[in-house]
């Protein structure tokens, strides 16, 4: 399954596209695509230049949880810096 | 394509005279079959040294700014007016962003095939006082201006 | 140190108001990101993980006491607290909002500070030896020379569409403390024969993907023909650098693979061409230059102090610091301080908002208004009383700034990593984190004496790992994170690449190799020698055994 993520624009903060067609900061509540579709959701995500800098697609399990090669890199994105737990996402939860 | 034309530190938007253009290598091979020929074309990978013909000739020079980021051109420029003293038209084709504009002019470049709108372009050539440094523009570096006001003093 | 005349802020203020235009342009969608990201590039801002890092440029690594504490300001105004030393001598703040910073460059501007080419395919912020104009090796003061290119190389209309970046640095001592033969251009000013003072000119060093050691393309070149030399390397690099793969982009490959010499005489030849052309700046304005570096009035003192030698006496552990973080003044009774931001277990380079305003109090106080920042990450303060040492160190203390092991295998170099870079395959923090863990006995440390490690997160080497005595080498193997460990490398004037001692290992077993290293080095040495001297002496087979045996 994947998701699309990107940062904000205004702040930089990372985003992912929910259900709703809105940005969220929870991965969890992220809208998850089927490998087939995601292609086509990236593409009009990618058209919303005012939202976000950027945006590509993240692999992710059944939970919403990030998956595959990229599991560290996008796990650290969802919480923040192993070495500052104070700071991110993971600060606030 | 519009064109954009440097007089006097603003640009205008110019005709778009059709030129007749040839390319260094083809110029080169055969000077007599390129006679009639008002622009020459250099791609930005050749080498200037190799011009060991009267630029005069030309009205225009074209350079080519195949990527925003490919910068060989602003070499070539500065190399055209200052040591060949190129006095004709030099004109930047290709990605020309109006946030290069400055550096181009400073180097030389007087015209421009520009897709953007010229009053950004024109502030965008407006948004520096002074320059630290020479270049092929009559912009006098900072430097000058300083030992310019200690000696007023 | 330089201050801005009404030149140099002007162009700081238009380019602030530049950049807010651009900002707002891409805020309203006139501008795409990919048309974007080259001009906040040049602004110093970048993308990364969690949020816009923003570059902060101080140029040759010297701060006023004013800079610092507005530098602290920032962190607290604009970021989350605190900010991130870096190999460059620069500042980095990982939290800033894009719509911030158009202000924060304003506050910044405000004390003649700035973010300007500090990054993108330009001349990079010049960097140079942190004991400029306080040490009693240099000829001279390079600062000077560093502020003249730093001038002449802001918005450079030639060359801000290089190949790739360029990174210039300037050293003026026999001591190489700016890594000068692992720069796009290294400058060694010194004293000829005839007693004339001008630079080697070294070229084509640097880290990442393919690292060299540079070479020297001109043995003298006289003072008053810097800028135009620069320029003349600048403009054969611009035209003939490659630019179809930006890994063979910088300056490095091109005169590595067509050779020294044959660089050399392309260079000489351009050079030839505009040396008379108006590039070099006249001597009115070099003097100008200068006189903003002149030595400050030290107080005539005794070398020795009194105060000093007490507390040193009675204080174990501030004897142990002025062992380790002081280092000789040319002026009788002053020191060089080092301050260390490498505090065991924390993040090297990171420093709070409050322990900013801390060191720029102390500078204000006890180091005639100034601080300088290192690439290896820490801060100085130059021109410090041997009376007031103890004080120093007490007021650093107080801050938790006051760790004693400037050097030692603690003093870590390490890139952002993964924690923070969106270009980084492994972490590196934590790696350095438990290694200095591991030799939190500074005792030890001190015991096991100079040894540089330098971590860096993936293949581009921010954290210098290729001239680290120990370099570590974050990878990413099938999502897993792996470490290579090189041996044997230098950034000093024995400058040398390091050398790969075998396969990855995990990030448990570098912590534990590293231990091995160490063991392998205090069994063999011989009496005053280095890590680097004793494993140059045995070469690699002893350290890369007891890496590998049963591991």
């Amino acid at each position: 399954m994947k998701a699309v993520t990107g940062n904000r624009l205004d702040d930089g903060v990372v985003v992912y596209l929910g259900d709703d067609d809105r940005w969220t900061s929870d991965l969890s509540a992220a809208a998850r695509f089927e490998d087939g579709d995601a292609k086509d959701v990236l593409a009009a995500a990618q058209k919303r230049v005012k939202e976000i800098a950027d945006a590509y697609l993240i692999e992710v399990d059944d939970s919403g949880a990030p998956a595959g090669r990229e599991t560290l890199r996008e796990t650290i994105r969802k919480s923040g810096p192993t070495v500052r737990l104070d700071l991110g996402y993971q600060a606030e939860a | 394509m519009k064109l954009l034309k440097l007089s006097r530190g603003r640009l205008y938007p110019a005709l778009e005279e059709p030129l007749s253009e040839v390319s260094l290598e083809d110029w080169l091979d055969n000077p007599q079959g390129h006679a009639d020929a008002t622009a020459l074309k250099i791609s930005n990978d050749v080498s200037l040294a190799s011009i060991r013909c009267d630029l005069a000739g030309f009205s225009t020079i074209i350079l080519e700014f195949p990527a925003f980021k490919d910068g060989r051109a602003y070499s070539q420029a500065r190399i055209l007016r200052e040591r060949y003293g190129f006095t004709g038209e030099i004109r930047a084709r290709g990605d020309v962003l109006r946030d290069q504009l400055l550096f181009m002019a400073r180097c030389g470049v007087d015209a421009f095939e520009f897709t953007g709108d010229a009053d950004g372009a024109n502030e965008a050539l407006k948004e520096f006082s002074f320059a630290y440094q020479r270049a092929a523009d009559d912009l006098q570096p900072v430097w000058r201006k300083r030992l310019d006001r200690a000696a007023a003093a | 140190m330089y201050r801005y005349d009404e030149f140099d802020a002007t162009m700081v203020a238009e380019r602030v108001a530049q950049f807010r235009g651009q900002v707002q342009r891409r805020l309203s969608g006139e501008l795409t990101e990919d048309q974007f990201k080259p001009l906040r590039l040049m602004n110093g801002l970048y993308l990364q993980l969690h949020a816009y890092m923003l570059r902060v440029a101080i140029p040759y690594g010297t701060l006023s006491s004013k800079q610092m504490r507005r530098l602290g300001e920032v962190a607290r105004k604009y970021d989350k607290g605190y900010g991130h030393f870096t190999t460059r001598q620069n500042i980095q703040y990982n939290w800033p909002a894009l719509v911030d910073v158009p202000d924060l460059l304003d506050d910044l501007a405000d004390v003649e500070m700035h973010a300007i080419q500090t990054s993108g395919n330009c001349i990079r912020n010049v960097t140079s030896d942190q004991y400029a104009g306080a040490s009693a090796e240099e000829i001279e003061d390079p600062r000077p020379y560093c502020e003249m290119i730093r001038q002449w190389s802001t918005f450079h209309p030639e060359f801000s569409f290089l190949p790739r970046k360029f990174k210039i640095a300037v050293t003026a001592a026999p001591h190489d403390r700016a890594a000068v033969k692992v720069h796009d251009i290294g400058l060694i000013l010194y004293k000829n024969e005839e007693g004339e003072t001008g630079f080697e000119v070294i070229v084509g060093g640097g880290l990442g993907r393919t690292p060299y050691v540079g070479h020297t393309i001109r043995k003298f070149l006289p003072k008053k023909h810097l800028l135009s030399y620069l320029e003349a390397i600048l403009r054969v690099y611009n035209l003939e650098g490659r630019r179809d793969n930006m890994y063979k982009a910088r300056i490095k490959i091109l005169v590595n693979s067509e050779g020294a010499e044959k660089f050399a005489e392309a260079v000489e030849a351009e050079w030839a061409q505009i040396k008379d052309s108006g590039i070099d700046l006249p001597r009115e304005e070099m003097a100008r230059i200068d006189a903003y570096f002149a030595p400050p009035v030290f107080e005539k003192l005794s070398d020795e102090s009194a105060v000093l030698e007490e507390k040193k006496a009675s204080d174990k552990n501030f004897a142990r610091w002025l062992r380790l973080n002081t280092f000789a003044h040319k002026a009788p009774g002053y020191a060089i301080v080092n301050i260390s931001l490498k505090p065991i277990g924390g993040v090297p380079g990171d420093i709070s908002d409050v322990q900013m305003e801390a060191v720029a109090d102390i500078a204000e106080e006890y180091s005639l208004d100034e601080i300088r920042a290192t690439h290896e990450q820490n801060l100085v303060l130059p021109h410090v009383k041997k009376d007031d040492l103890y004080a120093v160190y007490a007021a650093l203390k107080a801050v938790d700034l006051a760790t004693a092991n400037i050097g030692m295998v603690s003093d870590i170099i390490a890139c952002p990593g993964l924690d923070y870079c969106s270009l980084a395959n492994a972490r590196s923090i934590p790696i350095a984190q438990r290694i200095s863990e591991r030799f939190a006995d500074l005792g030890l440390q001190e015991d096991v004496g100079e040894l540089k490690i330098k971590i860096s997160g993936c293949i581009n080497a921010c954290g210098h790992h290729h001239v680290g005595h120990i370099g570590i080498l974050g990878v990413d193997k099938k999502g897993e994170e792996f470490y290579q460990v090189t041996l044997g490398g230098s950034g000093a004037e024995d400058a040398s690449i390091g050398e790969i001692a075998g396969r990855g290992l995990s990030s448990d077993q570098v912590v534990d190799a590293v231990e091995k290293l160490v063991g392998v080095y205090r069994e063999r040495r011989q009496g005053k020698e280095r890590f680097l001297d004793t494993y140059r002496r045995l070469g690699a087979e002893p350290f890369k055994e007891a890496l590998y045996e049963a591991a």
